[in-house]
């Protein structure tokens, strides 16, 4: 049934929408919540999502959704919204994405969706993300989930990594009447979403229930299990009959600043400061035995200036850091975490120190860390990623106390997939050769998507990697054709 | 979940369980470990594997008891399941035929070295094990040492068995007696493999040591692993365990393995004040300061 057929649900003429303003987000406040692990927003109401829905200008050509990697059907869900058929939103959101309640609340929608809104050129955009992650809760409350009834066509594929990529993949293709299996090396499903991003943005028990939601649609998962060592792709083919592999296992190797000190106690990877919080629910101990170093009256700091980087600085603030520190060698504007937990975190009374770089971390003699040396930057020409390159300022140097640094500067790929699979081709950084169209790897049979192939970047682009994969999964266990 | 399809201390506070993991088992090579998680809200810490059977489906792995997780595991028994066994992880040991090789196992090191000196051995090497623990009682595997060994030397510190001393002491006597050695693996306390490795600097003889750092993933994603050789920083769980025993910073594993050593003592001490008169037994079995005689029963 297409939309453009019939007349408009919203009752308001497209001149009074726009008169309408943003709905704003309900949150904890910020005192209160940069001293718990409790989610940041609190979601809208029904009320606040019919009243955000009616802002929707129901573009005949609509942006949002040809700038959503997943293409996401905006309109159409949003229209569901403003008529209070809030299953039918989730539906029709489902058709396309299979994790709507975390990337509601994880998407950049800024450079996505709501980037793209007719709305921001006078007003302020759409409200996508609360409202995709409004339908998302509604229809988790509701407790109604879709079975898929496609007839099963014998195939089967192997996912190797539960991050979003591999829940997509796996998610579009149970749908279609494969079956399949998911690989995941930890002992949770959800990779990223469980190790890396925090509960106060993304709490675990969504991800479970989402994770739910795809065993309830058949698809099988396997934790413990570190494809490349207990088994490798080439044995998951071969002995185990898999007629095809998609592997998403993400960019999980930390980089290091190679730096004098880094070996000092204290100094973390982002990535193990927060699977100790996240993962192993370090926040917990000792009801959870992971340890973590007593951060109470701490000065801690974090060195970078994306997402992570912000995860890991407003955890320590809530583990009870006394200082908060974000290092960041360039400025705001070159910043590329979102802009709005930014503003959360300035809210939450984080202390950023722009232009800002670490070159010595010190220690106190015995291999503790207490201090960072910094020297403070200034921009100079722009660089190879058009960001104007940081320049050291001479004679500014100086000490900045801390007990605990996190290094949050970016991951690189981790080789155990490559190392072990003849004839996978990678680039220079080593990461996996994936057509951009396909996902097709060098070997028959095997696809790769999501930061394993493009390095790190953000949930809703390695969903949309998994989604084409998992298009091209489909035709080739249908035509057999490479 | 991973059943335990035997258990059996070895000495007092080291057990030894064979688990169900056909996965590992069959891949599981000499010089890997595995991560285990024994329940919901464990840590995740790396274990020793000590052997495998491909057609059982099961694999060895040595437990010493010291902070809550270990102590905890050793209180498992047949029948019990562990929740997460994931490997087998790390690089296995570079086997080839070298020549002479002389393996040496300090406490329960000597598990891990087990299954490198048997395949050193297969590779047509001469073999001589090097078997130290603190006394007599400790002494573990020396029956399977010897059936891999061209020769077996054994110390305790204190004298109650064979020869008083450290290991140390015996790789001298080889040096010293012209004994041409090719290669030495070291696994052990960090001190043992310190040791070890100054002295074979000196007479310039390949020395490799198995590290044992914190880790959490045991996949490279953590980096809580890192350890510097030489000058270089280096993940034990997928660049090593196994690495140069003469490039190896040893003072930065200790100061890193201190960590959490607060954290540790402070879950250990809750987990004594808070266990029942039933896991008060099974601590017993595990070796925890009751009288050696006992320790080796099984409930």
């Amino acid at each position: 049934m297409s939309l453009t057929a019939k007349k408009s649900s919203n009752p308001l003429p497209l001149k009074e929408r726009i008169k309408v303003p943003r709905q704003l987000m309900p949150e904890q406040a910020a005192a209160e919540r940069a001293h718990n692990f409790s989610e940041v927003n609190l979601g809208y109401s029904a009320e606040l999502a019919q009243q955000e829905a009616l802002r929707c200008l129901e573009c005949a050509k609509p942006t949002c959704t040809d700038n959503c990697p997943v293409g996401v059907k905006v309109k159409e869900f949003v229209e569901r919204i403003v008529i209070g058929d809030f299953l039918g939103a989730a539906a029709k959101i489902r058709e396309d994405n299979v994790l709507p309640a975390v990337t509601g609340r994880v998407c950049p929608q800024e450079d996505q969706c709501e980037g793209k809104c007719l709305l921001s050129k006078k007003v302020k955009p759409l409200g996508i993300g609360y409202l995709e992650r409004f339908v998302a809760d509604y229809e988790q409350r509701m407790g109604t989930h879709i079975v898929p009834n496609a007839a099963p066509t014998g195939k089967r594929v192997a996912v190797v990594g539960s991050g979003p990529s591999g829940l997509t993949v796996a998610g579009d293709l149970i749908q279609k009447g494969h079956k399949v299996r998911v690989f995941e090396a930890l002992h949770e499903i959800g990779g990223v979403l469980v190790y890396g991003i925090p509960e106060f943005r993304l709490p675990k028990q969504i991800v479970r229930e989402q994770i739910e939601y795809m065993r309830e649609m058949g698809v099988e998962f396997e934790t413990d299990v570190v494809v490349g060592r207990t088994i490798t792709i080439d044995e998951l083919i071969e002995e185990e009959g898999f007629d095809a592999v998609y592997i998403g296992t993400g960019a999980g190797l930390p980089q290091f600043m190679n730096i004098p000190g880094e070996h000092f106690n204290g100094v973390y990877s982002a990535n193990e400061f927060l699977t100790r919080i996240n993962l192993m629910k370090a926040y917990k101990f000792p009801t959870y035995d992971e340890p973590m170093l007593d951060l109470h009256g701490k000065d801690v700091a974090v060195i970078g200036g994306g997402n992570t980087a912000l995860d890991a600085i407003r955890s320590a603030l809530r583990l009870g850091a006394r200082k908060a520190y974000v290092i960041y060698r360039r400025s705001d504007s070159e910043m590329p975490a979102r802009a709005e937990e930014v503003h959360h975190a300035r809210q939450e009374g984080i202390d950023f120190q722009m232009l800002t770089a670490p070159v010595e971390f010190v220690s106190d003699g015995k291999g503790w860390l207490t201090a960072a040396r910094c020297v403070r930057m200034e921009l100079g020409e722009p660089d190879a990623s058009g960001r104007r390159r940081p320049v050291p300022k001479e004679g500014s140097e100086f000490d900045l106390p801390l007990s605990v640094a996190i290094i949050a500067i970016g991951t690189g790929a981790n080789p155990i997939v490559q190392s072990t699979t003849p004839g996978l081709g990678t680039n220079k950084r080593g990461y996996i050769q994936a057509s951009e169209e396909t996902q097709r790897t060098t070997r028959k049979g095997v696809f790769a998507g999501g930061d394993i192939v493009t390095g790190s970047a953000t949930v809703i682009l390695a969903m949309g990697a998994g989604r084409r994969a998992a298009k091209s999964i489909h035709e080739y266990l249908t035509t057999g054709e490479w | 979940m991973f059943k335990i399809v035997h258990a059996e201390f070895l000495a007092p506070g080291v057990k030894r369980f064979v688990i169900e993991a056909p996965r590992i088992a069959r891949k599981q090579k000499p010089g890997q470990f595995v991560i285990l998680r024994i329940y919901e809200e464990g840590e995740r810490i790396p274990v020793t594997i000590e052997n495998s059977d491909r057609e059982r489906g099961t694999v060895n792995i040595v437990v010493q008891s010291a902070g809550k997780t270990t102590q905890l595991l050793n209180s498992l028994n047949t029948g019990d399941s562990i929740l997460d066994v994931v490997g087998p992880l790390g690089k296995p040991s570079e086997i080839a035929n070298y020549g002479t090789v002389v393996v040496v196992g300090g406490g329960v090191g000597t598990a891990m070295a087990y299954p490198t000196a048997a395949a050193m051995k297969r590779a047509g090497n001469r073999v001589i094990s090097i078997v130290g623990a603190r006394n007599k009682e400790l002494v573990i595997l020396e029956p399977e040492m010897r059936a891999v060994s061209d020769a077996v030397m054994i110390t305790t510190d204190d004298g109650s068995y064979a020869d008083k001393g450290f290991v140390t002491d015996k790789l001298r006597q080889l040096i010293e007696n012209g004994t041409r050695i090719d290669l030495v693996v070291a696994v052990g306390p960090i001190v043992m493999m310190r040791a070890i490795a100054e002295m074979t600097r000196k007479e310039n003889i390949h020395t490799v040591v198995s590290l044992n750092p914190i880790m959490i993933d045991g996949t490279g994603m953590c980096g809580g692993c890192r350890v510097l050789v030489g000058g270089k920083s280096e993940f034990a769980c997928v660049d090593g365990p196994e690495f140069d025993g003469h490039k190896v910073d040893f003072a930065v594993l200790v100061q890193r393995n201190s960590m959490y050593r607060d954290a540790e003592q402070r879950s250990l001490a809750e987990f004594h004040r808070c266990k029942t008169e039933s896991t008060a037994r099974d601590l017993e079995d595990a070796g925890v300061a009751v009288p050696a005689g006992r320790q080796g029963e099984q409930r």
